[in-house]
């Protein structure tokens, strides 16, 4: 049992975060609040990196490696409150023409949301009646019988500026590649929020101390790291195992650890995280968002659950 | 990362799980949990079994994977717990083995091994709890002596014990984290009286020692004169850092027995108590890989744990409560049962967000000394 990161895996973690500090710096973050759309560039450059063909195997032009890999690249995207429908995309990758490069955008119905409908030149998972954009309809079905077609879907004034969102009326059962890769986005952002909480908590001074040198704040730091260590064990052992329940627990612990972390940031942050210019209330949507897809607290408690009598 | 047993640990695993399969059925029946004396003499007779097939050395010497190996194992044949074997086994023995002499290792390590002494931790004092450095039993030097006066409590297994892991103060004038040393006292020594307390699980786990002008040889001081808060951070770390693994592994099994006895009484068919139940499972799946990570990167650094032991303590602390509670929801009116499956359990339960620091402090630990958080006014 060697249970930590190889040189390889540190090595492309770091290039993903160099990637996105790079592409998608704080000040990218704020321009694609104010003028939110699907950064199509940006998007090439994953491809490019090999984001999306990250499991693909060499022979289909893709980089060829596994899981845990994909698990980190994600966490990283998760970090740096990448927008897109990454998740779909990276799913396509090997079936759908153009996901594997970056060249097309691919959404697709996670639980009984649809999120970059509008932008996305493929939508899986909806019905094969026609009403899908771009060529979707060639991989819309995706074995689900009856299920809706976009012209069905709704759309929602998405609480998250950097997710549009629409609804569906029937769920879709999710995929567990899915349900890791939302866990891992989920364990970017909880590293992400205890990170800026705690530079908060350092640097804001209240009764002539840092306010971290309270107990009462630094107990919420220390439960967001414990939240977070905790969710990185589960999603990163996941990723290794690929078992059902393993996916199971390493959602409902990154799920925790990012709503609760982002909660918890914003209150370190004080008023100044009510505001619309810190980015804390960011993360805690889009942890919103991510914890509404395929795979969420009841349906992975229930599978867990079953577990215990198998 | 990999999880996979590689080919040396996957030996070491079966020949462990075949040596169990035989050694397990000519145990002695377990004693009663309030006759420690009896707890002693079977925890200890465990522990040579154990020496005699080869694992005696299995907690120290092996590479942690290897000793998770082994606690996976013996858990999961329901082999006995250390017990009585604890304090020497989990944190006294590795503190003597990483910062004793020569002579001391000699002494003091082989009959932990063998089964045949066990060890007390006599730290915490009436007035000395979570700021244990504030500790004021006194030891003043006498030719090649130490005379020792002061009072301990809380002292787990003291009356059973050969050996105390002993925090003095040596130098009064100094501040206070400066003047204390670690001594290792035997508990036979005159001027030595132990009075139990009473836990609120009804048993007699713990005592309140009280020393009167004990004479302890200078000999036995593991660390220099007055730097013994260092040696303390060394035992704390085995003891927060490793000593609890094994038992995530019983609270799995556990878990497992209360979804099968909720099936069998029908309170499985409550989907809120179920969730409750699986939401459990993915706790204790994901502090095993918590578990498995720590002991991954201890193998990397090597030597005594870091910190990170108090994330784990942390959380598994007040998981194990979580459990004895859902476990009490499945059992209904049973669970006010003192006979009842895992009444004691829930009751034992309590202590683990107190001993060996509590989450209060832990979280102190992870904000200052992993966050670097400014320490408190
Ligand atoms: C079952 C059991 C076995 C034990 N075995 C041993 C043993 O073998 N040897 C030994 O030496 N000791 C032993 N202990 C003692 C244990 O280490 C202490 O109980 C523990 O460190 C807490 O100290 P205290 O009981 O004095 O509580 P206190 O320190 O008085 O704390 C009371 C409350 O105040 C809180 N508190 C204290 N300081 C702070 C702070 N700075 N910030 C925030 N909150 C704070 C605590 O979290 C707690 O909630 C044992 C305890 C138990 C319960």
């Amino acid at each position: 049992m060697r249970f930590r990161l190889t040189g390889d895996q540190r090595a492309l973690r770091d290039s993903v975060r160099q990637l996105l500090a790079r592409r998608f710096d704080g000040e990218a973050l704020r321009a694609a609040v104010a003028e939110p759309g699907l950064d199509r560039a940006l998007w090439r450059d994953l491809g490019e990196l090999g984001f999306f063909a990250l499991r693909l195997p060499e022979a289909d032009g893709g980089v060829g490696l596994g899981l845990p890999e994909a698990v980190l690249a994600f966490e990283e995207t998760g970090r740096a409150l990448l927008p897109g429908p990454l998740v779909a995309t990276h799913l396509a990758a090997g079936t759908v023409p153009g996901a594997a490069t970056g060249e097309t955008v691919v959404a697709a119905v996670d639980g009984e949301l649809v999120e970059w409908l509008e932008e996305a030149d493929v939508v899986c998972g909806v019905g094969g009646d026609g009403s899908v954009r771009g060529d979707g309809g060639a991989y819309g079905a995706d074995g689900v019988p009856g299920a809706p077609g976009v012209a069905e879907a709704v759309p929602l004034r998405s609480v998250d500026p950097l997710t549009p969102l629409h609804s569906v009326s029937r769920r879709r059962a999710a995929d567990p590649v899915a349900v890791l890769l939302t866990a891992a986005e989920q364990l970017g952002t909880a590293g992400r929020v205890c990170e800026l909480a705690v530079q908060h908590a350092r640097a804001r001074e209240q009764f002539g101390r840092p306010v971290g040198a309270f107990q009462a704040v630094k107990h919420l730091c220390a439960d967001m790291l414990v939240r977070t260590e905790l969710a990185r064990a589960a999603v990163y052992a996941a990723a290794v195992t690929a078992g059902r329940a393993d996916i199971a627990a390493a959602r409902l612990l990154a799920d925790e650890a990012a709503v609760r972390g982002a909660r918890d940031c914003l209150q370190v942050h004080g008023g100044m995280g009510f505001t619309w210019e810190s980015e804390v209330h960011l993360h805690l949507k889009r942890a919103w968002v991510r914890a509404q897809r395929g795979g969420a607290n009841t349906e992975s408690e229930e599978v867990l659950a079953g577990d215990l009598l198998s | 990362m990999d999880l996979s047993d590689t080919p040396e640990e996957e030996e070491f695993r079966a020949r462990l799980r075949e040596w169990l399969a035989k050694a397990l059925p000519t145990l002695p029946p377990k004693p009663s949990p309030e006759d420690w004396p009896a707890r002693r003499a079977y925890d200890l007779g465990w522990q040579r079994t154990l020496h005699d097939a080869g694992y005696g050395q299995v907690h120290w010497d092996a590479s942690p994977t290897t000793r998770l190996i082994f606690l996976e194992e013996t858990e999961r044949a329901g082999a006995p717990y250390v017990g009585a074997g604890f304090v020497g086994l989990l944190h006294a023995g590795p503190t003597i083995a990483a910062e004793g002499t020569d002579e001391q290792q000699a002494r003091w390590l082989p009959p932990i091994l063998r089964g045949e002494e066990a060890w007390c931790q006599g730290f915490s004092e009436p007035d000395a709890g979570s700021d244990l450095a504030s500790l004021r039993t006194r030891a003043w030097r006498d030719g090649d002596t130490y005379v020792v006066s002061g009072s301990k409590i809380w002292t787990s297994h003291a009356e059973v014990a050969d050996w105390c892991e002993l925090l003095v103060r040596t130098d009064p004038t100094a501040v206070k984290h400066r003047g204390i040393t670690w001594l290792a006292m035997p508990m036979s020594t005159p001027g030595i009286t132990v009075r139990p307390l009473r836990t609120l699980a009804g048993s007699a786990e713990f005592a309140e020692v009280f020393l009167d002008e004990v004479r302890v040889p200078v000999a036995n001081r593991v660390g220099e004169e007055n730097d013994g808060w260092r040696v303390t951070m060394v035992t704390l770390s085995f003891e927060r850092g490793t000593a609890f693994v094994g038992e995530v592994v019983a609270c799995r099994r556990v878990l497992g027995e209360l979804a099968r006895t909720a099936r069998e009484n029908g309170r499985w068919d409550d989907p809120v108590l179920r969730r409750r139940l699986g939401r459990l499972n993915a706790e204790f799946r994901a502090l095993w890989r918590l578990t498995q990570w720590n002991v991954s990167e201890a193998e990397q650094t090597g030597g005594v744990p870091g910190v990170g032991g108090s994330v784990f303590k942390l959380r598994y602390s007040h998981a194990r409560q979580e459990l004895y509670d859902a476990a009490a929801e499945v059992l209904g009116p049973r669970s006010l049962d003192l006979d009842g499956p895992w009444t004691l359990d829930r009751l034992s339960s309590l202590s683990y967000t107190i001993a060996a620091g509590t989450s209060q402090i832990q979280r102190n630990i992870v904000a200052e000394r992993i966050l670097g958080l400014p320490k408190g006014p």
